[in-house]
């Protein structure tokens, strides 16, 4: 079998080259698509991350009824460790956390200094969860224990945040996925063009015996080209963008909550994300062309 | 080579083309198909080279079912039958040689073999020194020759043409025909459909009428017509 790669590639090339605008608006659309994959995919794995980091983060507050003394503290502490899916209790006691309440106030606490004959605080325990997820059922079910005032965890915040991302996720998915069908679409379109200009080629070389392979291929490269030069400018923005702006912003990040809401590196990620573009190029190209072939070649 | 048994062809819409055909073409035959337009003639041609399925019945090509053939093995078959048309259906952006060079470049021939085989056929059909000319600037009987040439270049064993003489004038019909003649004498079967009435019975070979979708006549040198 003779190799016909070059002159594949000079028939998809020159159908590029012969269908003018018609290249420039599918590839422009590929771009558009791409440029929105890329910046919403660095988008999505730093937020995945940070997310990680809030979740691991997240503890729960047992307050213990003011009421209870030390033995019957000592076992709210006890029964949190036997609970299942807890990963830590730390232990504070109301004299502790008023000496914190004191100190974050500085100065002022003067003002306080009547309140320390009768402490208002609570004792707290503070308890870590195993998993993240596990952290609501795991407060529910310590509310429901004996001698306990009130818990607490960044619940409404956290849900709060958890939600936006999955609406933005969620968004974000329907807009790329809409965006990619669109420039399926249009190189679809381009291909029909070509097939349709070279219909009587077409015809004869159906006729004199030659491969369905070889007849589809041409297009088949014509679609790969269309969606790899789609890729171009999306990768250089992505690869270039992301260095500067992970340079500009996560200096200021890496100050906040010891660095909680940290980006990932450059390079990488990076890479990772090109990997990502020049594939779906390829694939929106590819499948592009093949659709029209399958309509319009009848082969 | 060719065996028709039952052949029927009914398109989807109803029409039916071809009703219980059959027939036996032998290697080396020129067989004329006769019969009026609309008769079924179209639809026995693409049949042959499988650009249409039977709906029932056998055809056997050179021993093959060809109705049963995979699509990717239709290649394979049509590299052995040659089909020219009324139109000519060249490629008016390449040269007269790129046009019949086409037809092997394609099938993926060898460089080397594709000029020599280009020149030969060219050389048969008397239009060697035009191999540089694009075919707007030959004349209709020119052009057919050109298409000819194409589908003969890669030695196929079955050359079918439908009304190659339709669209010239009768001088340069008989030009053609001479040229279907030389390809006949080399030993290549032949089966053509044409209107031309001077040329069937001039130019005498088996005839095939057919009208209704059936063959109505089997003729050994038979004369032009197709009435019972």
């Amino acid at each position: 079998m003779k190799f016909n790669g070059f002159r594949h590639l000079r028939e998809g090339a020159k159908g590029l080259v012969r269908n003018g605008w018609m290249t420039f608006a599918s590839v422009s659309a590929v771009t558009v698509t791409l440029l929105l994959v890329g910046i919403f995919a660095m988008l999505m794995f730093n937020v995945n991350k940070i997310s990680d980091n809030v979740e691991k983060d997240v503890e729960i507050q047992v307050f213990v009824e003011r009421e209870a003394d030390q033995t019957k503290i000592d076992s709210v502490g006890d029964s949190l460790k036997q609970l299942p899916g807890v990963a830590s209790v730390r232990y504070s006691s109301k004299e502790e956390e008023l000496d914190r309440f004191k100190e974050q106030l500085g100065e002022g606490s003067e003002a306080y200094r009547s309140v320390e004959k009768d402490n208002p605080l609570h004792d707290r325990y503070i308890v870590k969860a195993t998993s993240p997820k596990e952290t609501e059922t795991l407060a529910n079910s310590i509310e429901k224990m004996e001698n306990i005032d009130s818990v607490e965890y960044g619940k409404a915040y956290v849900k709060k945040m958890f939600n936006f991302l999955e609406g933005v996720r969620i968004g974000g998915i329907i807009l790329i996925v809409g965006l990619t069908f669109m420039a399926m679409f249009l190189i679809s379109n381009t291909i029909k063009v070509t097939i349709f200009s070279r219909r009587r080629e077409i015809e004869i070389m159906r006729l004199v015996g030659a491969k369905n392979g070889f007849i589809r291929a041409p297009f088949f490269v014509e679609g790969l080209l269309m969606g790899i030069l789609g890729a171009i400018i999306p990768i250089a923005v992505v690869y270039f963008g992301y260095e500067a702006s992970y340079n500009v912003i996560q200096p200021q990040l890496a100050t906040i909550n010891e660095g909680i809401f940290s980006l990932i590196p450059p390079g990488q990620l990076s890479l990772e994300v090109v990997l990502i573009l020049l594939g779906l190029g390829a694939f929106i190209g590819v499948w592009g062309s093949t659709t029209s072939l399958g309509r319009f070649l009848k082969i | 080579m060719i065996k028709m048994q039952r052949i029927s062809k009914i398109y989807p819409n109803g029409v039916t083309a071809l009703r219980e055909v059959d027939l036996t073409i032998d290697q080396g035959e020129f067989v004329y198909i006769v019969g009026p337009s609309g008769a079924g003639k179209s639809t026995f041609m693409k049949m042959m080279y499988r650009e249409e399925k039977p709906t029932s019945g056998s055809f056997l090509f050179k021993g093959i079912e060809v109705g049963k053939l995979k699509n990717r093995q239709i290649p394979e078959l049509r590299r052995q039958i040659g089909v020219i048309f009324q139109d000519f259906k060249l490629l008016p952006s390449l040269t007269v040689y790129e046009n019949v060079a086409f037809a092997l470049e394609v099938v993926g021939e060898d460089k080397s073999q594709i000029r020599q085989k280009v020149l030969e056929v060219l050389d048969l059909v008397k239009l060697k020194h035009k191999e540089r000319n694009y075919p707007d600037e030959l004349s209709g009987g020119e052009q057919q020759r050109i298409s000819i040439a194409r589908a003969i270049v890669n030695r196929p064993s079955l050359v079918i043409a439908d009304e190659p003489t339709g669209n010239l004038d009768p001088d340069t019909a008989w030009e053609i025909m001479e040229v279907f003649e030389e390809i006949y004498r080399r030993g290549t079967t032949v089966v053509m459909a044409t209107h031309n009435r001077d040329i069937v019975n001039k130019m005498r070979h088996r005839v095939l009428a057919i009208d209704g979708g059936k063959i109505v006549r089997d003729e050994e040198k038979g004369m032009y017509g197709y009435e019972v």
